[in-house]
């Protein structure tokens, strides 16, 4: 009998730790006892998959998706693209992106949100698709507002994109949060700041991508997510001790 | 120097935030854009097995509900397979195995209907009993929270369960073990998942 290959296990020290007090709410949510570290069985290789029929097509297009025909959201028009690759840089095909935002005001539709700018008639604010076979997905969407939010009393929130995201394992299943270059709210955000190394939160700032812009309509920017990777080889299995 | 390894690092994870159900859950944030939201059925209709209920509630460091939960469910079917490519047992026409519930915004209370995994084969041809994995975020959690629910009433699986018996304090087993009632007829299990304190529910690194 064979174990099935495992991922690689997580960096934990790239990730942020649990307890980051600069970011209040994670205070009191924040378990005190360390995690428990698993070597992985099925129950962690194997992971929920999704179809072509689990969605719409226009699912992607947050310009489109809840405005009144002929009409569209309003905001700086972008396209938010990239692809999903797995640590070893193989893409990661036919999986589940989801994302949440802002209006272009900086306000969510949602009925726990007050900020005082207004809701856009013609915006939902989420989207979702699957990425084709070279792992590639792109969303249609508004540049999101930054907003107030109630950490210090002058936080703000740099514009930013709820990304979440499916690999082939539930060992994979990650959310994360799509930043702007250039955008100087980013270095000031306590939940930014829980993570500790610069180059983690340079790989949260999607890149000004000129190339992918269609002219005289929406500009773009680049984000690729890293899922976990997973090692080459099927272990024999070992009897393990106790 | 030595030389650069060329593997890239995994997309660090940041806190869902409050407003997860824009996303995720866009009919509970108020709003109704998809034709069909997913995860809300997990077993399909037709999945073998105990047709159960599992109903629990997320505490705080200060015992306070958690009300913006979201919570992940991955689970085999009763015959302990995976809906998956790489579990050869198959898994009935329907069952995806796979669910996603948020809790009510007033009370934090959550719940979703399934059926009872069978156990599953672990490392090592080590038999695992029944359990649920279950992955938690929400407004500050930075990274989201795996642990398992077991099943009360599968006390001898449960002693003999090799991820159980990798806890170092007994006493700390039991924050993983739903406790079934039954309810109008039907068998309710209850699993609170607290955060931090004495009680602390045991959480995974996968
Ligand atoms: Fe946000």
């Amino acid at each position: 009998m064979k174990t099935p290959a495992e991922y690689y296990q997580r960096d934990r020290q790239w990730h942020a730790p649990a307890l980051t007090p600069e970011y209040k709410t994670s205070v009191s949510r924040a378990p005190s006892f360390p995690l428990l570290s698993l070597e992985q069985s099925a129950s962690e290789i194997t992971g929920p998959s999704f179809r072509n029929d689990d969605i719409n097509p226009g699912d992607n297009d947050l310009l489109h998706n809840y405005a009144t025909a002929g009409e569209s959201a309003i905001g700086e028009r972008i396209i938010l693209h990239g692809r999903v690759l797995d640590e070893n840089a193989r893409p990661v095909p036919h999986v589940l992106v989801e994302i949440w935002q802002a209006n272009a005001g900086g306000r969510y539709r949602h009925r726990k949100d007050g900020y005082l700018a207004p809701i856009d008639a013609n915006f939902g604010g989420c989207g979702r698709t699957l990425t084709d076979d070279q792992g590639y997905y792109v969303f249609h969407t508004v540049k999101p507002g930054a907003y107030p939010w109630r950490n210090w009393v002058n936080s703000w929130r740099p514009a930013h994109v709820h990304f979440s995201v499916f690999g082939t394992s539930f060992s994979q299943r990650l959310i994360t949060q799509c930043y702007f270059e250039g955008d100087p709210l980013i270095a000031r955000c306590p939940i930014v700041q829980t993570l500790k190394d610069p180059a983690a939160v340079d790989q949260l700032t999607a890149a000004l991508d000129m190339n992918a812009t269609i002219p005289l309509d929406s500009i773009a920017y680049r984000f690729d997510i890293v899922l976990r990777g997973r090692r080459a080889t099927y272990f024999e299995n070992r009897p393990e001790g106790g | 120097m030595a030389q650069r390894l060329d593997y890239l690092k995994e997309t660090p994870s940041q806190t869902a935030g409050p407003y997860v159900h824009i996303g995720l859950a866009p009919g509970a944030a108020g709003f109704d854009i998809y034709a069909q939201e997913l995860g809300w059925d997990i077993a399909g209709p037709h999945a073998a097995g105990e047709r159960i209920r599992v109903e629990g509630l997320v505490t705080d460091g200060t015992g306070s509900p958690v009300k913006d939960v979201l919570i992940e469910v991955w689970q085999a079917n009763a015959a302990g397979h995976y809906a998956h490519p790489e579990d050869p047992g198959g898994t009935e026409e329907g069952f995806r195995g796979w669910g996603r519930v948020i809790t009510d915004f007033d009370t934090g209370e959550w719940g979703f209907d399934t059926v009872k995994p069978g156990p599953v084969m672990g490392r090592g041809g080590r038999l695992m009993a029944p359990h649920l994995n279950l992955w938690i975020v929400a407004r500050g959690i930075n990274i989201g929270l795996n642990t398992r629910l077991y099943f009360d009433d599968e006390a001898d699986a449960n002693a003999a369960d090799p991820v159980l018996g990798l806890i170092e304090w007994e006493s700390r087993r039991d924050t993983l073990i739903a406790r079934r009632e039954i309810r109008d007829g039907a068998p309710v299990y209850r699993f609170d998942i607290r955060l931090q304190g004495a009680d602390e529910t045991v959480f995974f690194d996968i």
